[in-house]
């Protein structure tokens, strides 16, 4: 067997639902022969559905996918050489587990050639005989270990020992692929760490290809030879998990494989970042005033005592974990999970040191500002240094103000949302700059200008606390002009942090 | 205390409302004479007439037939339907499916009018034999659909798929898992059925052809005193309806015991 063979490969692949709803959202990918394969995502993030395509439940909307080089994509699911271990198991409840095992055998034919009496070969069609069934049940029984069980009905049997059955009722038939859909999702947690071990040592005895569903990051990790992280319906990265782990390509796959700190940064220099207050060295090399999302993973955080450190915070929580604590440190407005063996009490001044080739960047898909926010007695909006004018009602859907500035929801109760925490985000289209001073909510100047084929792009950042406005704009500015910033009423989103309590 | 008696004295008044009359009955057919409230003393005679008189034997054959025939149409129609039902999508699952619920909540008479019509639109006669059957699996062929589809609903539905997925074919799928999944719903559905044949009387009486009789339809001929032999057959129908009621209780009782055991048989486990 050849190991590099492609023996499903997927182009284009699209899945759209009756509702409109795009769950698979034209992606490539191939899986190699006896791959351990795993697709990885929050649910609704369509892995699912790519699953069941594989396995001919479901219809691509468009797309194709090539089995050993042809197309599957109208096979029936009984036609495919795939097998599937499903969520729930889905054993056959009115048969035991031996008749559970033998129903894929039982409904095969095979071609067996006879010589007839002249001596020609001649071709039937036969089923399976019964002593050749029964062995390849026991065969089977024995791999999930749990011979001795053929009469039990599948009822009387726990959690891990229908997923055994629901196992061997796949691998029986001797499939090229087995597809499992979140197999270990209903067990409890010790015994799906045994079974991801069991799992694993299967895929190697049985040298088939697996290809596996889960939103467990962990058992991804543990498992795969190749992860595909999924989000949308969009393909994030495929990778080893090492790769993944390592160098996740975005913010959602870092956030996502493992636990990790996410900061907005800034590039400031030849490899040198800014984020949570300070300017550190690292390994990636950017762009001069690029945005950038900067990981860190919470073990890379080396706490020190205050001064010995590069960025200094108070401890402001602390876990036992069992292996290490986890503590949380605030810098300014910025929080930093650390994971330390040695435990720094609540409220303890400390530093922490990152090493340039643990600050993890990663190009930001920048497409609008977003700031943190809130609400004032007169029902505008302070973020990013400023304060602009905006409209509350949009925090509820079909609301009004009344003559005194309280917000009347649409089932006419009456909420002040004086100092409400609200998530702001304004495009880059939306915001406009001025030399008047006093026209805009906030005033900064220009530190970077980059032509962009038809228009700039311009980054006026505060002096205060060194908030960035990004906005595309058809004029030329000179940089390091003091300019004020405009953004109209209605072009500024808000959306609440947290229901407000009423 | 007080209470205690007054609660259990109300439910005996409500059994006792509801056995008196059938115990009456079930006395009088042992009575010699043929006047309900005369005693004349115990006999088996009616009895003896009920398998006796070839027009008796006659009704109950005819309902016993009529009955099990066309329970098993509507049972294999019902089952079909909820099946389609269920796994149709979208506007025209749900139309469909309310509509096979209005003949549920119908009232006979209209089934029993419209079905009149139509034979005679599509130049059959009214009272038929054929029309007869049509009419009795129109009426229970919706209380079928309504007895599968909770099994349905309640079946795994990755079931069928992880049949296909072993190589059934959908048919294959649909016999060797879905029905088998389904078979009591099926089961029940047929009993319901079953029932509802053995008691009409409103379709039975208005599409049956002439001298065709039905023990409902005849038990009424006899006691409107249509005929003096007609009368003369009441005591008779006392002994059938006691007969019915027995084998009634009994069907009652064994379900209850295999209900009884099947949830011991679930709790040993």
């Amino acid at each position: 067997m050849k190991k590099n063979e492609k023996i499903i490969e997927l182009i284009g692949l699209t899945r759209q639902f009756d509702d409109g709803v795009v769950a698979v959202d034209n992606i490539d990918l191939y899986v190699r022969k006896g791959e351990f394969i795993t697709f990885l995502g929050p649910s609704g993030c369509g892995k699912t559905t790519t699953l069941r395509m594989i396995a001919g439940f479901d219809k691509p909307t468009s797309g194709k996918i090539l089995l050993n080089g042809e197309e599957i994509g109208d096979l029936p699911p009984n036609k495919r050489p795939i097998n599937t271990v499903f969520q729930r198991y889905a054993l056959f409840p009115h048969l035991n587990v031996y008749d559970n095992i033998a129903f894929g055998l039982k409904l095969k034919r095979i071609k067996v050639t006879y010589a007839d009496k002249d001596g020609k070969e001649v071709q039937r069609v036969e089923k399976l005989k019964k002593y050749e069934i029964a062995q390849k049940v026991e065969k089977a029984l024995k791999i999930v270990d749990l011979e001795g069980f053929e009469k039990r009905s599948v009822s009387t049997l726990s959690g891990g020992q229908q997923q055994r059955v629901a196992i061997a009722r796949a691998i029986v038939n001797e499939p090229e692929i087995l597809l499992l859909d979140e197999p270990l999702g209903a067990l409890d947690l010790k015994m799906r760490k045994d079974m991801q071990l069991e799992l694993k040592e299967m895929h190697k005895k049985l040298g088939i290809t697996f290809i596996y569903v889960t939103h467990d990051q962990e058992e991804a990790l543990t498992m795969s030879d190749t992860i595909v992280v999924m989000k949308d319906g969009v393909i994030q990265q495929i990778g080893t998990p090492t790769d993944i782990y390592n160098e996740p390509k975005n913010s959602f796959v870092a956030d996502f494989i493992g636990e990790s700190n996410i900061f907005s940064g800034t590039m400031v220099g030849d490899k040198k970042v800014r984020f949570i207050g300070n300017v550190f060295d690292c390994v990636d090399d950017f762009a001069k005033n690029e945005k950038v999302d900067v990981v860190v993973r919470p073990e890379d955080v080396f706490l020190m005592d205050e001064d010995k450190g590069q960025v200094k915070g108070k401890i402001i929580s602390s876990i036992f974990k069992g292996v290490h604590y986890e503590m949380v440190m605030q810098v300014g407005k910025s929080e930093v999970v650390i994971q330390d063996t040695i435990e720094r009490q609540v409220g303890e001044k400390v530093s922490i040191f990152i090493k340039p080739s643990d600050i993890h960047i990663m190009a930001k898909e920048f497409s609008s500002n977003k700031y943190d926010g809130y609400i004032t007695k007169k029902n505008t909006v302070c973020f990013g240094d400023g304060e602009f004018e905006c409209d509350v009602t949009q925090l509820y859907p079909n609301s009004h103000l009344d003559e005194e500035g309280y917000l009347i929801t649409a089932e006419g109760e009456s909420i002040d949302l004086t100092d409400v925490d609200v998530n702001v985000e304004v495009g880059l289209k939306d915001i406009e700059i001025s030399d008047d001073h006093e026209l805009g909510g906030a005033i900064g100047s220009i530190v970077s200008m980059i032509y962009k084929g038809d228009h700039y792009q311009l980054i006026v950042r505060t002096e205060e606390n060194e908030e960035d406005y990004v906005l595309d704009t058809e004029y030329t500015w000179n940089e390091n002009d003091i300019v004020s910033v405009i953004i109209p009423k209605e072009k500024i989103k808000l959306s609440l942090k947290q229901e407000v309590k009423r | 205390m007080i209470k205690k008696f007054f609660s259990r004295g109300y439910i005996f008044l409500v059994l006792a409302f509801i056995y008196i009359p059938i115990f009456i009955l079930v006395l009088y057919s042992f009575n010699s004479g043929k006047t309900i409230g005369v005693w004349q003393g115990f006999s088996l005679e009616w009895y003896k007439k009920l398998f006796e008189v070839q027009e008796i034997r006659d009704v109950v054959v005819n309902t016993v037939v009529l009955a099990v025939v066309s329970s098993v149409i509507a049972t294999v129609l019902g089952t079909l339907g909820a099946i389609g039902i269920h796994y149709s999508k979208g506007k025209l699952g749900k139309t469909v499916k309310g509509m096979s619920q209005i003949p549920v909540v119908n009232s006979e008479v209209v089934t029993a009018c419209a079905l009149v019509m139509l034979l005679m639109i599509l130049g059959l006669s009214n009272r038929s034999i054929f029309g007869l059957y049509v009419g009795h699996i129109i009426l229970s062929a919706p209380f079928v659909v309504l007895s599968v589809i909770p099994k349905l609903k309640q079946m795994d539905s990755s079931l069928y798929e992880a049949a296909l997925d072993l190589g059934a074919t959908p048919t294959q799928a649909l016999f060797k898992v879905v029905l088998p999944e389904i078979l009591p719903g099926i089961f029940s559905g047929f009993m319901l059925a079953v029932t509802l044949s053995l008691d009409d009387y409103i379709i039975t009486a208005t599409l049956s052809p002439l001298n065709y009789d039905t023990i409902s339809t005849a038990v009424y001929k006899a006691i409107a005193l249509t005929t003096e032999k007609a009368s003369e057959q009441v005591p008779i129908y006392r002994a059938l309806t006691t007969i019915i009621f027995l084998i009634t209780v009994a069907v009652v009782v064994v379900m209850n015991i295999r209900a009884n055991k099947t949830v011991q048989d679930k709790r040993k486990v």
